[in-house]
């Protein structure tokens, strides 16, 4: 018997590298591209990647900024993983995200003078029950119909900007010129997290950072443990073999995008309760679709959305530095986003080059 | 004496955990038809694909015409004048049969295809080697054995010397068996050869020159049909003795479990497909179902499963009204289902073993407990399952779709009877399984009948019909037209049924009763 659980192990771990080794090999490579694409444009690669981790992790501060802005990331790369998971391309997180901000915008006016911790709770689930509604339309159109939902999610995206836009320049707009609503009220905002881990000082990273990286262990449990999850999943891979086994595919399709769109509200609610403290028109800056590479990147595994909300946000944050200290333009970190997406999406090039490099290893392995 | 076509001498393959060729010699002359024997798993398809440049072997040499060469992709084995048809047909279905044909090869005339010239090809090569076939039909409305002929003649259009039939009849029906081995033979005498991957022993008999027979990555054993018989030929490929008829008691009907009254059901064109169909089934009895596919029986079982809508008529299972049930609701009134495909319907393949045996059954105990799933239930009881039903896997962590058919079907099995069913309804259950599986599934399916279940068995094989059934229901065009009880009618008076026959017209060559289908 102990041989056997052995073997199970070192099989398991065997099953999490190779999990981890296409992501990792797509990081690798986009890196090198984008050290060539540096050295042809005149710039020195080595100074340019030092500077940009220095950014990202330099310092407490710095740390605390790509924490910022891996926040987001986090929750429309959940929104998005969930809804691959099922089969389903929630291509239209950016709408419901910019929903779960408008609830969250408007709430935490209504709600001054309440208790700080019921007013969080109740804009969190607020939030992410309207992200939910702002997909459910599409979900139950899929559902029912069969209307893409890449097409429904997306044109429900517009629709959610141009009320957010509207609202924002009219019934809810504040006094002066800017168009954006109220600052909210600080019991309606999340709490920075440097007011309990001080080394993060003074960068804004709230609240949202914990809730996001709680809810992706949460919904990692969700999928892999708990019936609704195998139901999300037995349909993303098979909807016929489902259906065979008695579950409702038009039922599930419904929950999972709801689902999708309760992480993308949640998002929104975040952003507006702890960055920007109010809403305005460009207060997203793509967020929603950002988490489709996220969630690519992370081949749709929640733990995996972590790690990838992280690197996307350490780009992000470690970008300026990269500009400021090594002279090179912060564009060049979105070429290297769009290789990372590009490699991952093209799986077969980490394949085969895994499989060059490796195929000596798995052969003695094998035997 | 010409030199063989195809040499391949000691050829190993080593998969993760398999070693599916050891060290396999197999030689191939112009003029002959080999039939290479074997159950699922035993490394055919392997050594084929190794020929075929899909994979690359660990060990040994191929020599095509006394030069060893290293076949590298399927271009380059076409290039050598191999060519393989595969089981699942590689046809772009709304093209026409030419451009199929043509694909890949087109002939052109300053860059713009000449599909006149195509079409004179095709015609040119289907007439030499009698593969009749309309050049400008469209594949899609092609019944599957006219499908399979143009994948041969897009092998023989490419030049291929060698052709790998790879399971070709497991799509057929019988007279589409019997004219794709008249092609094979008449392919052999314009100077080819023909390499049959099979696991039927009847085939293998009446159409093979030389046999050779495939166990565990290895050749067991060679020899013509002439020298042995269906039973010598089972014993090699399994390693044991096979019993083909199984011995069952005489059934014990007890309570009525399914009753149908004249159920009606539409099919994807909304046309219908089950046209008032009564019946029932009782406790301890197996009812089949026998018809040619298409006769309406995938809708009927669809619409005793609850996957497909009822359009008149109703259902009871075990008194209770299921005529308009789900899926979910159907189950738990006590039916499991066997689907006829099981890749697409029985399992899903993505999943392991674990997650695929509590299919249907996981969000009740003991698999799950207020909406968590209990892994340590779902383990221990999937070992058992594996266990009891003899699923040959390295765990239970593995995905369905790393086992093989039989083994695939022997999960699905466990899955549904381990539900401890009071109806089973099994579609097909032994399609595409060799003898060592079907021996297996009907042991189970008889086992449930002892243990006082009704079994709703639907078949294309007549001798599984026959040897199963306590009674059997023929349906033709979506109704039943004719009922016998076990051992009353010989496979000729099945056939004739089948295939529309009625009144007392009953001819006496099975010929001639096929001849009407």
């Amino acid at each position: 018997m102990p041989e056997l659980v052995r073997v199970q192990s070192s099989s398991r771990l065997a099953t999490v590298l190779r999990e981890l080794a296409v992501p990792l090999v797509s990081v690798a490579i986009a890196a090198i591209i984008g050290s060539v694409i540096m050295l042809i444009a005149g710039f020195d690669p080595l100074a340019a990647y030092a500077a940009m981790f220095k950014g990202a992790f330099g310092s407490g501060r710095q740390i605390g900024e790509t924490m910022l802005r891996s926040t987001p990331l986090m929750f429309t790369g959940l929104a998005v993983a969930y809804g691959f998971r099922a089969g389903l391309f929630n291509i239209g997180a950016e709408g419901q995200l910019f929903m779960g901000g408008l609830s969250a915008a408007w709430l935490g006016i209504v709600l001054a003078g309440m208790p700080r911790p019921f007013n969080i709770i109740l804009m969190l689930v607020a939030g992410a029950a309207i992200g939910a509604a702002w997909a459910f339309v599409p979900a139950l159109l899929k559902a029912k119909v069969g209307a893409h939902e890449v097409i429904t999610t997306m044109m429900f995206t517009y629709i959610g900007r141009y009320i957010v836009s509207w609202l924002v320049t009219g019934p809810l707009k504040a006094e002066g010129q800017i168009p954006q609503t109220n600052r909210l009220p600080v019991e309606s905002t999340l709490p920075k997290m440097h007011e309990i881990l001080p080394f993060l000082t003074p960068s804004r990273v709230h609240l949202g950072f914990v809730v996001a990286v709680v809810l992706a262990f949460f919904i990692w449990w969700v999928l892999k443990y708990t019936s609704l999850g195998y139901e999300s999943r037995a349909v993303g891979y098979n909807p016929w073999a489902s259906e065979t086994g008695g579950i409702s595919v038009s039922a599930t399709t419904i929950k999972a995008l709801c689902i999708s769109g309760a992480l993308a509200g949640l998002a929104g609610v975040t952003e507006v309760m702890g960055v920007h403290m109010r809403l305005f028109d460009q207060f997203s800056a793509g967020f929603g679709f950002t988490g489709i590479a996220v969630a690519l990147l992370a081949k749709n595994n929640p733990i995996g959305v972590i790690a990838a909300a992280i690197l996307f946000g350490g780009l992000s944050a470690g970008g300026g530095t990269m500009q400021l200290e090594a002279d090179v333009p912060q564009k060049v970190i979105l070429i290297i986003q769009a290789l990372i997406i590009f490699l991952v999406a093209a799986e077969q090039i980490a394949r085969w080059i895994i499989g060059r490099t490796g195929r000596r290893g798995a052969a003695e392995n094998a035997g | 004496m010409a030199p063989p076509l195809i040499e391949l001498r000691e050829i190993t393959k080593q998969f993760p955990g398999v070693l599916a060729n050891d060290k396999v010699s197999l030689s191939l002359k112009p003029g002959e038809i080999v039939a290479l024997l074997g159950e699922n798993g035993a490394g055919k398809s392997t050594l084929m694909n190794v020929v075929y440049g899909l994979l690359s072997a660990d060990g040994g040499e191929v020599l095509v015409e006394g030069e060893a060469v290293h076949i590298r992709s399927p271009r380059h084995a076409i290039d050598l004048g191999i060519g393989m048809v595969h089981q699942h047909f590689m046809l772009v279905a709304p093209l026409t049969v030419t451009e199929n044909i043509v694909l890949g090869n087109e002939p052109t005339r300053g860059g713009v295809i000449d599909f006149k010239q195509a079409r004179e090809e095709v015609r040119e090569i289907s007439r030499r080697y009698g593969l009749a076939v309309d050049p400008d039909a469209t594949v899609r409305d092609l019944p599957v054995g006219m499908q399979q002929r143009v994948e041969i003649l897009k092998a023989l259009y490419r030049g291929a010397r060698v052709l790998i039939l790879d399971e070709p009849t497991a799509v057929l029906t019988p007279q589409e068996v019997r004219e794709l081995f008249a092609v094979v033979r008449s392919l052999v005498t314009e100077g080819l050869a023909v390499v049959f991957i099979t696991h039927k022993l009847e085939e293998v008999m009446s159409v093979a020159d030389r046999v050779v027979v495939m166990r565990d990555g290895r050749v067991v054993g060679e020899t013509r049909p002439q020298d042995t018989d269906t039973a010598g030929l089972a014993k090699m490929m399994v390693g044991r003795e096979v019993v083909f008829r199984v011995e069952k008691p005489p059934s014990a009907c007890g309570d009525t479990i399914l009753e149908i009254e004249d159920l009606r059901v539409l099919d994807e064109r909304r046309l219908e497909a089950v046209k008032g169909v009564s019946f029932t089934v009782c406790a301890g009895e197996v009812v089949a179902l026998a018809g040619v596919s298409g006769n309406g029986q995938t809708e009927l079982i669809e619409a005793i499963t609850g996957l497909r809508k009822v359009t008149g008529g109703s259902m009871r299972l075990k008194g209770v009204d299921i005529t308009h049930a789900a899926a979910r609701e159907a189950i738990a009134a006590g039916l499991s289902h066997v689907p006829e495909d099981r890749h697409r319907r029985g399992l899903v393949l993505e999943f392991d073993l674990m997650e695929n045996t509590i299919l249907g059954d996981h969000r009740q105990a003991p698999f799950a407990k207020r909406g968590v799933l209990d892994f340590h239930a779902i383990t221990e009881v999937t070992r058992k399952r594996i266990a009891d039903y003899d699923v040959r896997t390295p765990s239970e962590r593995v995905k369905a779709s790393a086992l093989s058919g039989g083994n695939q079907q022997k999960l699905v099995l466990a899955r549904e009877l381990g539900r401890d069913p009071d109806l089973l309804v099994a579609a097909q259950p032994t399609r595409g399984l060799d003898v060592g599986a079907i021996e297996f599934v009907h042991n189970q399916i008889l086992a449930e009948r002892g243990n006082g279940k009704a079994v709703l068995l639907v078949s294309l094989e007549l001798e599984e019909v026959q040897s199963l059934a306590d009674r059997i229901l023929i349906i033709f065009e979506g109704q039943i037209v004719k009922e016998f009880t076990a051992g009353e009618a010989s496979d000729e008076e099945l056939g004739y049924y089948m295939t529309g026959g009625g009144g007392d017209k009953l001819t006496s060559g099975s010929e001639e009763v096929r001849a009407d289908a």
